[in-house]
């Protein structure tokens, strides 16, 4: 089952594309981090996603075929916007009971006995609560629904590097508790490497990287060796980017999920997530290239990496 | 393989199902039972990814003695929650331990040590350390400084084990009989 499912999914803001042709596939059972820039269109996938907006074109389904939006999709989703969103002064019980009325299905006993467990306290008006406690308090909100897909914007930005821990703790404990699907987006590329094991990368609108993270990484590697072979090496190759020094290039290439033969002279290094991501933001054209998406005719061991749309 | 089923809450959670009764204390420590003897730590700046760093704290636990054959191996969401990784990261490792023969899931319970780590005897060690400083020797003469030795080490090293075919580890796992670590 795919819990998003999009196909040239497009929305026009005026004459301004946020997102463009947007064909992507996120199987059940990851944890989905969605990457790109500012302005790439992570907010309006995520809210086309959730059915917060409509597209301009194309289609969104979610959980296996429900219509973006639509009131089974509705029941199976939670959505944590950007700025965690609160109504401040709301006490954390009144927080409760409007979103158990507001919900179809609501666990209020999962609910305060996670706030117990975090000293959130409920006569606290959500304004008064810290960052971090907010975090959670949204968090809960979103984790008593019971959805089977979690989505969430930019949840650690706000945050100092205690409480985003805390945070992502609570977030990944729901998945080994509920099997629940994740798709968060953020720019914290150190952090998204402990908890992403499926990796969206967004850029000008288009989905420029899709797949497994696993894959990706088993499908990429840097290769170190003298510049002056750099351009024969890069012509063999397919070059996501390259870093050239006077004497000495690193290849950050695409292997097509075989380790290949490693040039003589040369030297073959894996990639981190965030080399990868980093290369492919520096590059953003690199889609336009035959992509992962090429990797795919190539005979792979392991499953389908990847999906482009150019 | 049933790791899956045996460490991480009922099966059928992906579908939907879940038993109100039981969500009050999902969110509590295992209640009553048995704690690892170990924990995990991550390295984030160690560049090993982090399913092998858990794979490698627990051989490393083993070679040392901190675990022995029937200890429980911390579980997945305690894991999960305490260095808030994904779980399947956690899943990982433990089918690497699995497949190496040094641990096991048992359905419901978690995940158990299996074998200890054999070690290499001491007389093997002994003429292994002679050959290698015979090297180093050489590689003093040759110029090397104490950085090139390592650089060109770990280079040869790392050929060595991708010709061999992958890092995977080779050092055999005793059954649960030998106690080759006290």
């Amino acid at each position: 089952m795919n819990v998003i499912e999009t196909s040239g999914l497009s929305k026009r803001y005026g004459r301004t594309w946020a997102l463009r042709e947007c064909t992507l596939a996120v199987p059940a059972g990851h944890v989905a981090a969605l990457v790109g820039p500012n302005g790439a269109g992570k907010t309006t996938l995520m809210h086309l996603s959730v059915g917060l907006i409509a597209p301009s074109a194309g289609t969104a389904t979610v959980l296996g075929g429900r219509p973006a939006g639509s009131p089974a999709a509705l029941d199976g989703i939670a959505f944590v916007a950007q700025d965690t969103p609160l109504y401040k002064n709301l006490s954390v019980a009144s927080m409760l009971r409007l979103t158990r009325n507001l919900n179809r299905r609501f666990d209020q006993g999962y609910a305060q006995a996670r706030l117990g467990e975090l000293g959130i306290p409920l006569d606290r008006k959500a304004g008064k609560l810290s960052g971090g406690q907010q975090a959670q308090l949204a968090l809960t909100l979103a984790l008593a629904r019971r959805p089977r897909l979690l989505v969430l914007d930019e949840p650690l930005a706000m945050l100092d590097p205690l409480a985003r821990h805390d945070f992502m703790a609570a977030v990944m404990a729901a998945v080994a508790d509920d099997g629940v699907s994740v798709l968060l987006s953020s720019h914290v590329l150190a952090e998204l490497e402990r908890v992403a094991d499926y990796l969206v990368l967004l850029s000008g609108g288009r989905v420029q990287v899709a797949g497994e993270v696993d894959d990706l990484l088993t499908c990429h590697r840097v290769l170190t060796g003298p510049t002056a072979e750099a351009d024969a090496c890069a012509g063999r190759l397919s070059v996501v980017h390259a870093r050239r020094g006077e004497a000495q290039a690193h290849l950050l290439v695409r292997t097509g999920g075989t380790a290949g033969p490693v040039p003589p002279g040369w030297e073959a290094h894996p990639v981190s997530l965030e080399e990868l991501v980093m290369a492919y933001l520096r590059e953003p054209g690199a889609a336009a290239l035959p992509g992962p998406a090429r990797a795919r005719a190539l005979p792979l061991e392991t499953g389908e990496p990847t999906e482009v749309t150019r | 393989m049933d790791i899956d089923k045996a460490v991480s809450g009922p099966p059928d959670s992906r579908a939907g199902v879940s038993s109100p009764g039981a969500e009050g204390d999902r969110s509590l420590p295992a209640p009553g039972g048995a704690a690892s003897p170990i924990e995990f730590r991550l390295d984030a700046a160690s560049g090993v990814p982090t399913y092998l760093q858990l794979v490698q704290q627990v051989e490393h636990a083993l070679r040392l003695g901190y675990l022995k054959p029937g200890d429980q191996l911390p579980k997945v969401r305690d894991v999960v929650s305490s260095l808030a990784i994904n779980p399947n990261t956690v899943l990982k490792a433990y089918r690497e331990l699995d497949n190496k023969g040094l641990a096991a899931g048992r359905p419901g319970q978690g995940t158990f040590v299996q074998a200890t780590l054999g070690q290499v005897a001491l007389p093997e060690l002994t003429a292994l350390r002679r050959s290698l400083l015979a090297w180093l020797g050489t590689a003093d003469a040759a110029g090397l400084d104490e950085d090139g030795i390592v650089a060109l080490f770990t280079s040869a090293l790392r050929d060595f084990l991708e010709r061999r075919g992958g890092p995977a580890d080779r050092r055999g796992a005793v059954g649960d009989g030998t106690e080759g670590v006290a």
